[in-house]
Order: structure tokens, then C-alpha cells, then sequence
């Protein structure tokens, strides 16, 4: 009889979730003091040992910073953020140009091996500073090669030779300051200009490391590139600044994984991220975020506050953009395209999960400006306990995008009854050529549904799983091989104890 | 062997289920017949372990275990499968998928091995030859877009994967046609030996022209008002259930009837 005296509604709304990543690494660090202001930035600068028309464009960013105020358009509420009690360097102490990972701070190797990143793979010593390291043999290298980044700093950078034969250039963005200054003032702010908005110029004002992709004229890159960010320092900010070059018929797939120790208190996040595809060029985006979302009381959690762009200026140039996001505390992120060249393709795939008190405001902007582009937009937002999920997007067409066409399809999917799914879109249309459809569905799991499955011997959150997964399918099937699986993994974990 | 002993069962209040008692030893199947309303999808959900219900009375047992204490994965896997009335849709989770989990589930917990994804597609696929069934209904999305016959056919699919040991089929005959009928009972044959045994729930004789039952109860108003042979199934054909005396409950059910 006891099976009977459980309440009626089989969903109930979540108690704990477990969040495997965070831990904090004891680490040497250092860090700059707190609060923002042009000695911060001229510091930072002069650590990075940028040249000069660099720190002239971070105090016009910080100047454009000061005269902006936070968005608050987006369905996100937090208390007010103090900007100047937050550290905006932090780096791992080390001795200036290790040689190789052996000369990386073993605590930081072993931090990345509990993370699960394979940078120890085989023989890999690739050198920190492309010191001539031993190579792995390309006939037993994984197809990814990885740029780890520690709270504000790159430490280390796999597979560098391997990509340099192909013509493809793949370093920390500090580095490509120095050793490749002209790709990186032709293009930097080029797509997310520096004051475009308050995230914006304050990451322009600020940032410290990042990635930054080249491929030239007619490479297909060889392998994966992979950056994996890593927040660990207390009342740090993280400001990764991603600068991706695709050259005249190149290609090139990234993706990005993101985690961080479990505090108490909030951390910000600010990334910018821009993508510039010339002709023919195909660049593909795909993002695990799993940012530490705060506890079960919604204490704690990283505020992901990012912008990401790409510009495909070439003809038949296309961008698209996978993102599967789980964790952060709020996240605020619009993974955009400008379809400038003819034929031009953007894509954006999305999956959001909220669980607990997670506020997720996310979406994306595919501005139509030349004939005949093409966007598809595909969206899919779970929400489970107390959590908010929005999804926001714009399709707009300009008035010269002649015969341009837009498909968008949002679906949400509620589980329990005290979370909230939303869906914000905007749609300009200004040339009578252009075609957009949208489509939107909101969904429940159902009780039969998830009685069907119980049915069939599978557990209860087997069955969430399950039906979570095919919910999700059309999005995680273009999640390159690699990562798919540790997207699933990744879902199951997010909505552990979901459904009481 | 299932054992039903004074079953009684409520929904927010209201008594649907009156006291059912109901053996089926191993090896056996028999038919439950009733008129709509008399408590035949609730027995049928109940024992599967579905939430909603209060059991107010009584105890199921299948071989030996009490049922009703466990939840409705562990009933599963303990050998119990419920052919869906209205089978559900799992958009976005394909067929094979769905299978082998629930197979995988069943396997772990009598200790065997888990199949690997060829393993049981030669599994699957020996299945869906028994059954008439085309290969494409292993790559289609659980139920979704499947017509009435082949919903039917799938849930006789799952249970041929499955091999439980006590089988319930709710209505599994309605909406087929003769031929889909005739290869759903052709599955349920095919299992019937000494470790099998099920119930068949069903408004029509033409079924048990196929299955034919060993025993044949009548539910109605909540209770079992009589059992027989499968010429009981035939004598409800021709006559009707008031024609068998059972209007002598007619409260009971027009009292069911009437909600």
C-alpha cells in the first residue's frame, strides 16, 4: 500500500542537485588588487606587455564602460553588482615561460586531469611557449587540441605544431597580441566593437586571455580546437576575449567548456567572443557551459553575462553556433550573426536547462543584411524547480536582404509546476521578399509519460533522462562527436533530483 | 502465478475497485470481460504500479512477491508488463533506443550482461520478423505518428523483447483489423508455455478466437461476478451481460456507468 500513499503528482520539484567540478585548486596566484579604474587596466596591459595602441583601445572601452549603464531588458533579477569589489587579474604564479607542461604547476595539471581534459594525453609536451616540445605522433593524437584557461591566463596550449604544418594559427589571444599584432588589430572589436554594450567594453576594458583562431585562405583546420575555461581564484571576474578568423574557404569547428568551483558568493563572467567568416568560409561554434549555477537555495553561482558575435562578411560564408548551457547562476548570452555576404548561413542551435533558481535569458540575433541568406534557428529550453528560462531572439531583415529566408522553432519543456519557460521574439522584416517562420511549442513531462518508461523497468530519472535527451536531440546531434556525450552526461547531472 | 486477494481501490474517494480476487496460476491466461466503467483499466494500472490510485484493501502478489509495495520500474523488472490501452509518445527518443534501455534495465537486474547496441538489434530485428513488423519501426521515435494498429503492434513488440512473466493486455485488440490482430495474438501465443502467464483484458470474443483463454472472469461494478471457461467470453457475445443475470448488480454498474 505504501506505493499508493505518495502524493498524486509524481513530479515534484527539486531537492539536490550535485555539482562534480566544484572544487577549488590551492594554487600560488597572482593577483591584482580590487576595483577598476585606468591603473587596473594600465597594469593588466603592461603584465600582458601589450603594445600601446592596445591599452589606447581598453581606456576607450573602460571610457565607453563608464557612460553605459547594465542592461535591464533581460527576465533576470540579481542584486546590484558592485563593479569595484572584484578582482580583474588573477593569474596562476609561475616562472615566466615554462618550456614545456613539465614545467606547468603540477596542482594545475592535476586540476585539469580532475576536470577530465586530456591534456597530459600521451606524450604532449607542447610547449607553453612553442618552445620545440615533442610532439605527439599524429597517428595517436585525440583529434582535439586544447587551450586551457586558468581564471585570467592561458596555460597551456596542445597540438600547436600539428596545427602550425596546416597553416592554422590557435594561441592564447595575449600571445597573438605579440606575435601576430596586425591579424589581431585588424579584427579585434571588428564584430563586438568595444563600447557595443555594458559586458562588452567592460571585457574590452579588462580582458586578459582567451583564445585566438586563423585559418587561412583554403585550410580546413586538421583537428577540433578546444578552449577550456577554468574559473578558480575568489572574487575573481574571468574575462575571455575569443577572436576567430576563418580566411576564404576555410573551416574550422571550436568548442568551449566552462566550469567552476561551488562558493557561496557570486562571480561574473564577461566573455566576448568574435567570429569573422570570409567567402566560402564555414566557422562552427559549439559551447558546454556548465558555470558552478549555485545551490539547490540558489546561493552562489556564476553570473554569465556574455557576448558573442560572428560576421559573415564572405559570400556562402556560414557560422553556426551550438550551445548547450547548464550551469551559471544567470546567464545573459545571444549568440548572434550578421549575414553580410550573399548566401551567407547562420545557425543557431541552443538547449538550456535551469534548474533550482537559475535564471537563464538567452537566445540569439540573425540580422539578415545581404540577398538570399539563410538562418535557422533552433531552440530548446528545459526548466525544472524555481528556475526562469526566456528564450529571446531577433530576426530582422534588411532592406537589401532580397529573397532572405528565416525558419526558427523554440520549444520549451517544463518539468514540475513552479518554473517558468518564456519566449521573446522579435521579428523586423523591411524587405517584402523575405520569408521568416516561427515556431514555438511549451511542453510538460507528462506523468503517463514518465509512468510509460517506469513501466518498462527504467528508473524514474532514467526516464527524465530520456525523455529530456529526445526532447533535445535536433541540437545535441550537431554537437560535434566528442562532446555529444558529455552534453548527455551533462543533462543528466543538471537534472538530477528534478523530479521528486 | 498472480494472486489478487480483496483488491479495493479508490479514486479521490470514489470506490472503484470492491474487493477483486483473482488467481492465475503460471502458464496460464485468462480473460477479464466487462462492461465500460466496471474497473477493468484501473485493475490493469494498479498492478502496474500507476500513481493516482489509493488501494484501499488487499494485497497482489506475483509469485510470491508483494507487488503493491513496490515501484512501477521494480514491478517491471521483476517480470511484470502492462500492453499500454493508449500506448504514450516519446518525441525525439527512437524506438531501438527506448528497447534496449528498458531491456538493458530488465537484464541488470536479473544480473545478466547489458546488450550492446548489434547484439540486440539481431535481437530486435528476429522480434520484428515474428511480428510482421517492418525494420523502420525500430529507427521511428517511440509511438509518435505510429497508427493505432501499429501502436498496438509495438507495445506486442516490447513485450516479445521484454519476455515478462506475467503479461496484462489492455483492449490490445481494439482498433486493429483482422490481420493486425491475428499477428498480435500470434505474439502473445508464442510466449504462452510454463513460465508465462497473462491477462487479457478485453470487450470481444473475436480476440479469444485466437487467445483462447484458459479462464474467463467478468468485472463489473468493481467485482468479479463471474468466472467460467472461454464459453463464458462466448455467452457475453451473444446475449449481452444483463442476459448472464448480472442485472441482479445493476446498481453497482449503472452507478459506475453513470460517471
Amino acid at each position: 500500500m505504501s506505493a499508493f500513499a505518495e502524493p498524486r503528482d509524481p513530479i515534484q520539484a527539486a531537492t539536490e542537485g550535485r555539482y562534480k567540478w566544484g572544487f577549488e585548486t590551492a594554487i600560488e596566484m597572482e593577483i591584482a588588487p580590487k576595483g577598476l579604474n585606468e591603473d587596473i587596466i594600465r597594469l593588466i596591459s603592461a603584465k600582458k606587455d601589450e603594445p600601446e595602441w592596445l591599452l589606447a583601445w581598453r581606456l576607450k572601452a573602460f571610457a565607453a564602460w563608464r557612460e553605459t549603464s547594465e542592461p535591464d531588458w533581460a527576465k533576470v533579477k540579481h542584486p546590484p553588482i558592485d563593479y569595484q569589489a572584484l578582482h580583474y587579474y588573477a593569474a596562476p604564479k609561475r616562472k615566466p615561460g615554462p618550456k614545456s607542461l613539465a614545467e606547468v604547476d603540477p596542482e594545475l595539471l592535476a586540476t585539469y586531469e580532475k576536470l577530465g581534459i586530456p591534456l597530459r594525453e600521451r606524450a604532449i609536451l607542447a610547449g607553453v611557449e612553442g618552445a620545440g616540445a615533442a610532439e605527439v605522433r599524429p597517428d595517436i593524437a585525440p583529434g582535439v587540441a586544447i587551450d586551457a584557461v586558468f581564471d585570467s591566463v592561458s596555460v597551456a596550449t596542445t597540438f600547436r605544431e600539428t596545427l602550425a604544418k596546416a597553416g592554422v594559427i590557435f594561441c592564447p589571444i595575449s600571445e597573438a597580441v605579440r606575435e601576430h599584432p596586425d591579424l589581431v588589430r585588424r579584427y579585434l572589436g571588428s564584430v563586438v566593437p568595444p563600447g557595443d554594450n555594458f559586458f562588452a567594453a567592460l571585457n574590452s576594458a579588462v580582458f586578459t586571455d582567451g583564445s585566438f583562431v586563423f585559418v587561412p585562405k583554403g585550410v580546413r583546420c586538421p583537428m577540433e580546437l578546444s578552449t577550456y575555461f577554468r574559473i578558480n581564484a575568489r572574487n575573481t571576474g574571468q574575462f575571455e576575449r575569443t577572436l576567430i578568423i576563418a580566411e576564404a574557404g576555410a573551416s574550422v569547428s571550436y568548442l568551449e567548456g566552462c566550469t567552476a568551483p561551488q562558493r557561496d558568493e557570486n562571480q561574473l563572467h564577461a566573455a566576448v567572443v568574435e567570429l569573422v567568416a570570409l567567402d566560402d568560409a564555414t566557422i562552427k561554434y559549439s559551447t558546454v557551459q556548465n558555470w558552478y549555477p549555485g545551490d539547490a537555495e540558489g546561493r552562489g553561482g556564476i553570473y554569465n553575462f556574455v557576448t558573442k558575435r560572428g560576421a559573415c562578411r564572405g559570400a556562402r560564408s556560414k557560422i553556426s553556433w551550438t550551445q548547450v548551457e547548464t550551469g551559471s547562476a544567470i546567464t545573459w548570452k545571444y549568440p548572434s550573426c550578421i549575414l553580410q555576404g550573399e548566401g551567407s548561413v547562420g545557425e543557431f542551435y541552443s538547449v538550456a536547462v535551469t534548474n533550482h533558481h537559475q535564471q537563464a535569458d538567452t537566445g540569439t540575433k540573425m540580422i539578415h543584411l545581404g540577398a538570399n541568406t539563410k538562418s535557422t534557428i533552433i531552440a530548446k529550453g528545459i526548466s525544472a524547480g524555481r528556475s526562469n528560462n526566456t528564450y529571446r531572439g531577433l530576426v530582422r531583415m534588411m532592406p537589401r536582404a532580397q529573397g532572405a529566408r528565416n525558419f526558427t522553432q523554440c520549444d520549451s519543456l517544463l518539468i514540475g509546476d513552479r518554473c517558468g519557460a518564456h519566449t521573446v521574439p522579435y521579428i523586423e522584416s523591411r524587405n517584402p521578399s523575405a520569408r521568416v517562420e516561427h515556431e514555438a511549442t511549451t511542453s510538460k513531462i507528462a506523468d503517463d509519460q514518465l509512468f510509460y518508461c517506469r513501466s518498462r523497468g527504467l528508473s524514474q530519472e532514467d526516464a527524465v533522462n530520456l525523455i529530456v535527451n529526445g526532447f533535445c536531440k535536433d541540437v545535441l546531434k550537431e554537437l560535434p562527436m566528442e562532446f555529444a556525450v558529455e552534453a548527455q552526461k551533462l543533462l543528466a547531472v543538471s537534472l538530477e533530483g528534478s523530479v521528486g | 502465478m498472480l494472486e489478487i486477494r480483496g483488491l479495493a481501490a479508490s479514486i479521490d474517494g470514489k470506490p472503484i475497485l470492491k474487493g477483486i480476487d483473482l488467481v492465475v496460476p503460471t502458464g496460464e491466461v485468462h480473460a477479464i470481460m466487462g462492461p465500460n466503467g466496471s474497473g477493468k483499466s484501473t485493475l490493469s494500472y494498479i498492478l502496474a504500479g500507476r500513481e493516482g490510485y489509493d488501494v484501499t484493501g488487499g494485497e497482489v502478489r506475483l509469485d510470491g512477491v508483494d507487488l503493491l509495495t513496490l515501484a512501477p520500474e521494480e514491478r517491471a523488472v521483476a517480470g511484470l508488463f502492462l500492453a499500454f490501452q493508449y500506448p504514450v509518445e516519446l518525441p525525439g527518443v527512437g524506438n531501438a533506443n527506448f528497447l534496449r534501455t528498458a531491456l538493458n534495465a530488465t537484464r541488470r537486474a536479473r544480473g545478466e550482461s547489458e546488450l550492446d547496441a548489434v547484439q540486440f538489434l539481431k535481437l530486435a530485428r528476429a522480434a520484428l520478423r515474428d511480428l510482421a513488423m517492418a525494420d523502420d519501426m525500430l529507427k521511428r521515435n517511440v509511438n509518435v505518428g505510429f497508427s493505432g494498429g501499429e501502436k498496438k503492434r509495438n507495445e506486442v513488440l516490447q513485450m516479445a523483447i521484454l519476455k515478462p512473466k506475467f503479461a496484462i493486455l489492455d483492449e490490445t485488440d481494439s482498433g486493429l483489423d483482422i490481420d493486425a490482430l491475428k499477428i498480435v495474438a500470434g505474439g502473445v501465443n508464442t510466449l504462452r508455455g510454463p513460465g508465462f502467464s497473462a491477462l487479457v483484458i478485453t470487450h470481444y470474443q473475436r480476440l479469444l478466437d485466437h487467445i483462447v483463454p484458459d479462464r474467463v472472469h467478468v468485472l463489473a461494478g468493481g467485482r468479479i461476478l463471474r468466472s467460467g471457461g472461454p464459453e463464458l467470453a462466448r455467452a457475453l457475445e451473444e446475449s449481452g451481460y444483463a442476459a448472464l443475470g448480472l442485472e441482479a448488480v445493476g446498481e453497482d454498474v449503472a452507478a459506475i456507468g453513470a460517471s
